[in-house]
């Protein structure tokens, strides 16, 4: 019976979403108040109606529900309860759905804290959302629907795939879902704004906090999803530029350009045509990373259970959805005249190296992940894009974007004296210098690129806090005012000056841990120890184990640093019966300056156990690093000058008074 | 509307006919590179209580030979047996196995259950010869020629698709002394 509402509940949606498409458009157009006034109930109806359908897919899961196909395929009694709600989005059908949701969550949103929004403008933003609502509504109730029954039910489920059930992964779907989708607002902006045929700073101001969200959003749910490669897959690395990584790095890479452009144009009120279309963009590499994750055209060790007839609608979707958009994009971009000059040195032209450069990233990630597609399609020649690829033409491209990364945000708008900053520049310069020397004096292993990367990460670092030390005038020499004004340095400038930090400990991260990282294979038998750094690990030995729903075996090593008992490690090989399948828990002991990471593989026969042990010098700071990033966007997202409608409300305030005046 | 402004319209139909294309292509049909090279040299010991195991010599024998990999516990051999059954009764080719990590008393029981249609069997209980034949899932198949050159390499279970046709096509080719299988 709750699956029958559920799927009702999404039939229903669907209609609401026709609604919701297409009379707030024609009202928007013709100037009819009443079709108008109908987006907004609308896009919350529909986002409560899809939550239901949610819900109900969720009760059944959670009570086990086998006569619903989805539940039999996908999950198994046994699972305890958090991987039952997983389960809901570990599965085609199911992420699908929560796709919807998180789509339709973005248009209530968009019609509660929208408020201050011109009605006209508002319902044209929620009339495309909803647009975008019906292609996937129509997806998911015609060909991916997961409310279909199964008669007889069978005795219990087919479980979910082993390597998902890991609190890790619960949570990195729904995070990368809200930063794929939340571009979707981006681009109904974008394509109100088009409709419309007018851009103007106000434009951006809105835009800015729906971008920073979805950013924010996407670079957690990145995060997450990497550290799960890290400690669940076991291989010790934690990006492998696999299509379906870059499938979800494309739109971070886009995004983070529309982040910085749409400054521009609240700022400035230039490079309207370039965000309009970074907008469009961004929200296109959502879908494509969609249709490459479901369609099956590239293989990845993470790709959903693929079916080309999904990838057809997909496609045909993305057709629609992208090639409007884009000869909208054609007819209209023309009347979006802006402000068009540009003094090299200043914070704009600065911000238009930084599109530049990540826009030549995006191409290169695009070409490197779809390049063996094009390939074969042309010639039927098959090869694979490895990561070397990436790493000789990605990291190239970030490093001038690093380095005038710390030179930007000291620039003024309009024009800037480079003479002005060369002083503080001197500050970056000796900052990477430190930051080398203490490199160069903990670790022994010198190579050149290594100290390029800790040289890059000091100079960044120094930047960062030239931001504040800018704003509070420490260079005044009195403390006491400058601390006053530290503390009133509005929130947007403390997170500009985070989220850069974050950069900069990103890199750190990767530079040690790729470069003094100690890795040992080998076969152990039980009492044998290993030296790895300065710690020894001596394996214990291995010995079975019964979990909830697996069996195990456990190996244990005692470590010891510098003589002295340190920690136990102790690694697990996971044997699921349902569907059967092994999976590695690396037993990692995380610590700032570098994690101990162990891993028990197969015996040998004999009485030995192939073991894996790293010692992964700042490995934590990558993640570390995404998560200052996040919390800088977070906190610009608080900067109440941000928040939706603030500026616009006082305009309004204000503008009856002036108009009586005059 | 200027020119300008349609360049990524125009960019964006060029990704697309691609991916089009694409879906009509499949990623997983990866050629081996091993094709028209000699077999791995290797040997490996038969079954318990069988005594014809299997070695590179035994591929070089002047006839069309089958070479495929499976195990007990992978379903996808079982759909595929009643196929390797009546290849080797029609005479076509000889089937040889290598039987890839398994249990010996459990391949016994599957094989006295389904039918044994291997002329040879080489059991790779740790998959070492696997490895060197290039083996990443069962079931694998492989055509070797009678000079013990590798000519094809089947993915998966043959199961009368269309991939199955240029399967017998390809042993066809070899066995009347072709030395290419079309693609």
């Amino acid at each position: 019976m709750i699956t029958e509402i559920g799927h009702f509940a999404l039939v229903l949606a669907l209609a609401v979403a026709l609604l919701q498409g297409s009379l707030p458009l024609i009202g928007a157009w013709r100037g009819i108040v009443g079709l108008v006034g109908l987006a907004r109930p609308a896009a919350i109806v529909q986002f409560f109606l899809v939550a239901l359908a949610f819900g109900c897919l969720m009760t059944a899961f959670i009570t086990s529900d086998f006569s619903v196909i989805n539940v039999a395929n996908n999950s198994h009694s046994a699972k305890p309860l958090l991987y039952k709600i997983a389960g809901v989005w570990g599965n085609h059908e199911g992420s699908l759905l929560l796709w919807v949701l998180i789509l339709t969550f973005f248009g209530a949103a968009v019609a509660v804290f929208g408020r201050n929004l011109p009605a006209a403008f508002r319902a044209r933003v929620l009339a495309v959302q909803a647009l975008i609502g019906i292609g996937f509504l129509l997806f998911v109730v015609f060909t991916s629907n997961p409310f279909l029954r199964v008669f007889p039910p069978p005795m219990d489920g087919g479980g979910l795939n082993p390597l998902l059930q890991d609190p890790g992964l619960a949570f990195h779907p729904p995070l990368l879902y809200l930063g794929y989708v939340g571009f979707s607002t981006a681009f109904s902006f974008a394509i109100a704004a088009l409709i419309e045929g007018r851009i103007d700073p106000v434009w951006g101001r809105w835009v800015r906090p729906w971008v920073l969200g979805a950013w924010c959003a996407l670079t957690g749910g990145i995060a997450l999803g990497s550290w799960w490669a890290y400690y669940e897959l076991g291989w010790g690395g934690w990006w492998f530029w696999d299509p379906v990584e870059n499938a979800s790095f494309m739109p971070w890479l886009a995004g983070t350009a529309l982040l910085h452009s749409v400054i521009v144009v609240e700022k400035r009120d230039a490079l309207k045509t370039w965000t309009v279309l970074l907008a469009i963009l961004t929200f296109s590499l959502s879908l494509l990373g969609t249709f490459l994750v479901r369609s099956g055209v590239l293989t990845s060790v993470h790709a959903f259970a693929t079916d080309p007839a999904r990838g057809v609608f997909i496609l045909a979707f993305l057709v629609i959805v992208v090639g409007s958009s884009l000869v909208l994009f054609a007819a209209r971009a023309s009347s979006l005249k802006g402000w068009g000059y540009f003094a090299p040195i200043s914070r704009e032209g600065f911000l238009v190296l930084n599109n530049l450069f990540l826009a030549a990233a995006v191409g290169t990630v695009f070409l490197g992940t779809l390049y063996p597609l094009f390939l074969d399609a042309l010639t039927g020649e098959k090869v694979s894009v490895g990561p070397p690829f990436f790493e000789r033409t990605f990291v190239p491209i970030m490093v001038p974007l690093v380095v005038l990364m710390a030179v930007g945000p000291l620039l003024k708008w309009k024009r800037s004296d480079i003479l002005g900053i060369a002083g503080r520049l001197k500050a970056g310069v000796l900052g990477a210098m430190l930051v080398v020397v203490v490199a160069l004096t903990w670790a022994d292993a010198r190579s050149a690129l290594a100290l390029a990367g800790m040289a890059l990460a000091g100079w960044l670092l120094i930047g960062c806090m030239a931001i504040l030390a800018e704003r509070a005038k420490f260079s005044s020499g009195q403390v006491g005012q400058s601390l006053i004004r530290l503390a009133r340095t509005p929130t947007a400038t403390w997170g500009n000056a985070i989220a850069h930090l974050g950069v900069a400990i990103f890199i750190l991260g990767v530079t040690a841990s790729e470069t003094w990282q100690i890795e040992k294979l080998q076969i152990m038998r039980p009492g044998e120890s290993v030296q790895v750094g300065d710690y020894r690990f001596t394996f214990e030995g291995s010995e079975p184990l019964a979990g909830p729903n697996y069996t195990a075996v456990r190996g244990t090593f005692q470590v010891h640093h510098k003589g002295a008992p340190f920690v136990r490690l102790s690694p697990e090989q996971r044997h699921y019966p349902v569907p059967p399948m092994t999976t590695t828990e690396a037993a990692i002991y995380p610590m700032i300056s570098g994690d101990l990471y162990a891993v028990v593989g197969d015996p040998n026969g004999t009485g030995g156990w192939s073991t894996r042990i790293y010692y992964k010098p700042l490995v934590s700071w990558i993640w570390g690093g995404a998560l200052v990033m996040m919390l800088g966007g977070l906190m610009s997202l608080m900067d109440r000058r941000h928040r939706v409608g603030a500026p616009a409300r006082r305009r309004l305030l204000k503008s009856p008074a002036a108009q009586e005046v005059a | 509307m200027s020119f300008r402004h349609l360049v990524p319209f125009i960019l964006f139909v060029v990704v697309v006919v691609s991916l089009g294309v694409g879906l009509t292509l499949k990623p997983k049909e990866i050629p081996s590179a091993l094709i028209n090279l000699p077999v791995p040299d290797f040997q490996l010991p038969p079954l318990e209580g069988k005594t014809n195991g299997l070695a590179s010599d035994n591929l070089r024998t002047g006839s069309v030979q089958v070479v495929n990999v499976f195990a007990s516990w992978c379903l996808p051999c079982r759909d595929e047996h009643p196929f390797l059954m009546q290849l080797a009764k029609s005479g076509r080719a000889t089937v040889n196995g290598i039987n890839y990590k398994d249990k010996p008393e459990k391949v016994a029981k599957w094989l006295a259950e389904v039918g044994d249609p291997f002329a040879r069997i080489g059991a790779d209980l740790e998959g070492r010869v696997s490895i060197d034949w290039g083996v990443y899932g069962v079931p694998e198949t492989f055509i070797v020629d009678g000079a013990g050159r590798i000519r094809m390499k089947y993915l998966g279970p043959l199961d009368n698709s269309d991939r199955t046709t240029a399967f017998l096509e390809c042993l066809d080719t070899i066995a009347r002394g072709g030395d290419q299988c079309s693609k």
